[in-house]
């Protein structure tokens, strides 16, 4: 297998768990929240769904798991940042430390187990197809990935819901004032991300690599919520830049296969410098943000009385 | 408003000023809410939470051996949070204080490996000034990423952090590898005028200790009693009126930037130099991220901010004793950090906010 048929069969699997945590947090920025604690909401769900499969409860039982304790942590959050009106910046790191420390405790006497991981399938036909057809070959959840991604978007293209979460990320006063109820939306687009984050973690521990290392997200949370600053807010762009992150990741298996002798220390950090030059690239136009941005990221809704 | 959920529950309402009671209550009362939640957990985990209570809170002052390490940790702590609270203030997320912090050890690492003969008690001030001009120069990438192109400096500072630790792997498992060390991802061990003086006999701690504090003050004396202080604290808090007033954001952003990474290489200088006396692969226990908590949990205050490193630094101490008596695993102190953030955060609400319980009976008007 060449290097390109290796990184186009695999980039999509290694895409996945930057593309459910992306599009959750698209999903909560939309509504004018920064949750930050996406790499620990990531890390809850992993080790959670790492746990029920090993003792026996099934990929299917693990997700949800993963999906539901996402879910409740980042309730947390919101609870605190949107509840309380706290630093959005500071509620998000500590449910991101919090996340980390509980998959530490959690997965201390798992550490270096494995779990069976799940099947691949193939569209038939397709997979046939030469240098490409590898394209074809994933596992149920990477296909649910790509349903999930054309839902998100259809919903901000086309429904009433996605049109309400905009409204109340652009202009949360306005929002309120024609009786939208703004905290609510915002709670709501949270446990959403939550529940995201956790799948996103639990695919990255018993799909990806069913093998239970503390630390193993090991900064993909964080790459996630840069990937919906490289997307500029769009659906289809952080779609594009989960892949392209997919393909990054596996490029130093790549490289070691086709000989190139780099040090594996360079090959690791690949993701992360990646991030930090596309970040340049992009913020760099300050009119695709402002086009495209969310006007009250980050702020706290207040009603006045 | 709707009447369902007006008739349950309590409302935030803006006070008239801010409650200083409230501001001093604050940290007290986050650290009881996140033992007692703590404590739940420890319950849970079939632990019994007398001998984890006395060991997480009380074992780290009883003896003077255990709080001399409790303030070495306190040292790194309080120089690493200092920096960065006058980030904050300005509103500049430096949250890549660990990557500096690793730069600051590589930096200073790096005369007595390439000089392990050089003697003199010049070393170990060489250190710490070119750990902390390391510190410096890898948060100025952030900085220079920020103000250049606008890239958001939290997600490129934690990106550097995390590219910070590959560089020290590389480092020891490569180049700077002790050649007699048994193949473990550790230098070799620095001669005696590369290691920080110590300041109490008997124990590990050091000079380094005396310079957190004298920066602690001048941190004070620079937020609260320069111009340059103010016009920092102006920016963040009103970047409009600060923009009119001609404080050029761009610098702000460096200074902030420039001031934690520079306070954070120090501390990395002062550990491979002081209590580790070589690099290693495991020189930050999470310091990095620590002092993010340490710097709220002060108010992001240079003297609330001595009290919370302290705490913090206890609770270092007693997270390992808990390992060792009562089976913990070290893993329950970052729960317990995180926990303790996030009780701050409510319990800092309510310097600004009362919360005013529906009324039963409410007289018709």
């Amino acid at each position: 297998m060449s290097a390109i048929e290796f990184i186009l069969a695999g980039m999509l699997a290694a895409a996945t768990p930057f593309l459910l945590a992306a599009l959750g947090e698209l999903v909560v920025e939309r509504a004018g929240v920064l949750n930050l604690g996406v790499e620990g909401l990531m890390a809850f769900g992993a080790v959670l769904a790492f746990i029920i499969v090993y003792h026996g409860g099934g990929h299917f039982l693990g997700f949800v798991a993963a999906g539901a304790g996402g879910a409740i942590l980042s309730l947390i959050f919101a609870f605190i940042a949107l509840g309380f009106r706290a630093n959005q910046v500071a509620s998000g790191l500590a449910i991101g430390i919090l996340g980390q420390g509980l998959s530490a405790l959690f997965g201390k006497s798992y550490e270096a187990l494995t779990v069976p991981g799940i099947q691949k399938i193939a569209i038939p036909g397709l997979s046939k197809i030469p240098v490409i057809g590898g394209l074809f070959v994933q596992d149920i959840v990477v296909w649910l990935s790509l349903g999930a991604t054309l839902a998100v978007w259809a919903m901000f293209a086309y429904t009433k819901t996605g049109l309400v979460i905009r409204a109340v990320g652009e202009n949360p006063k306005a929002a309120h004032a024609i009786g939208y109820r703004v905290i609510a939306v915002r709670v709501a687009t949270v446990a959403f991300g939550g529940a995201m984050a956790g799948f996103a973690g639990a695919y990255a521990a018993v799909v990806y690599t069913p093998l239970w290392a503390d630390g193993m997200i090991a900064g993909r949370g964080w790459i996630a919520i840069a990937l919906v600053v490289f997307g500029t807010w769009l659906t289809g762009r952080i779609f594009l830049g989960a892949c392209l992150f997919g393909a990054v990741s596996l490029m130093g298996l790549a490289a070691q296969a086709v000989g190139v002798n780099l040090p594996s220390q360079l090959l690791a950090s690949l993701p992360y410098l990646v991030t930090i030059v596309v970040l340049g690239v992009i913020s760099a136009d300050r009119r695709l943000h402002k086009l495209n941005g969310v006007a009250s990221l980050g702020e706290s809704f207040e009603r006045t009385p | 408003m709707s009447v369902s959920s007006a008739a349950l529950l309590p409302t935030l309402v803006r006070r008239e000023r801010a409650s200083l009671t409230a501001t001093l209550l604050a940290p007290a009362i986050a650290l009881i809410v996140a033992t007692g939640l703590n404590l739940g957990l420890y319950v849970l985990m079939g632990r019994d939470p007398v001998s984890v209570i006395y060991a997480m809170l009380l074992e780290p002052f009883v003896s003077f051996a255990s709080f001399s390490e409790v303030l070495l940790k306190f040292g790194p702590l309080l120089l690493i949070a200092q920096g960065l609270a006058i980030g904050f203030r300005a509103k500049v997320f430096n949250i890549g204080a660990e990557g500096q912090f690793i730069l600051g050890a590589i930096f200073a690492s790096a005369i007595p490996i390439y000089f392990p003969q050089a003697t003199g008690q010049w070393i170990w001030p060489a250190m710490l000034l070119l750990g902390a001009l390391g510190g410096a120069l890898w948060a100025s990438l952030t900085a220079f990423w920020r103000v250049r192109f606008n890239a958001n400096e939290i997600l490129v500072s934690l990106m550097l952090s995390l590219v910070a630790a590959q560089l020290l792997y590389y480092l020891l498992l490569g180049p700077w590898k002790d050649p007699n060390g048994f193949n473990f991802p550790q230098s070799v061990m620095f001669q005696y005028d590369a290691m920080v003086p110590l300041l109490i006999e008997g124990t590990r701690v050091n000079v380094s200790l005396l310079l957190a504090l004298a920066l602690s003050l001048a941190a004070f004396v620079f937020m609260q009693r320069s111009f340059m202080g103010y016009k920092l604290q102006v920016g963040g808090l009103a970047p409009r009126a600060a923009g009119y007033a001609g404080f050029s954001e761009g610098s702000a952003i460096w200074l902030s930037l420039l001031i934690g990474g520079f306070a954070a290489g120090l501390a990395g200088a002062a550990e491979v130099a002081g209590p580790l006396g070589q690099l290693q692969r495991s020189i930050s226990t999470g310091y990095g991220y620590a002092a993010i908590i340490v710097a709220y949990l002060g108010g992001l205050h240079p003297i609330g901010i001595v009290f919370s490193a302290l705490i913090m630094a206890a609770l270092y101490i007693g997270g390992d004793n808990a390992m060792v008596s009562a089976n913990l695993p070290i893993a329950a102190v970052r729960v317990f950090q995180g926990s303790l953030l996030l009780a701050y955060l409510i319990a800092i609400a309510f310097v600004r906010y009362r919360l005013e319980w529906p009324r039963a009976h409410r007289s018709p008007s």
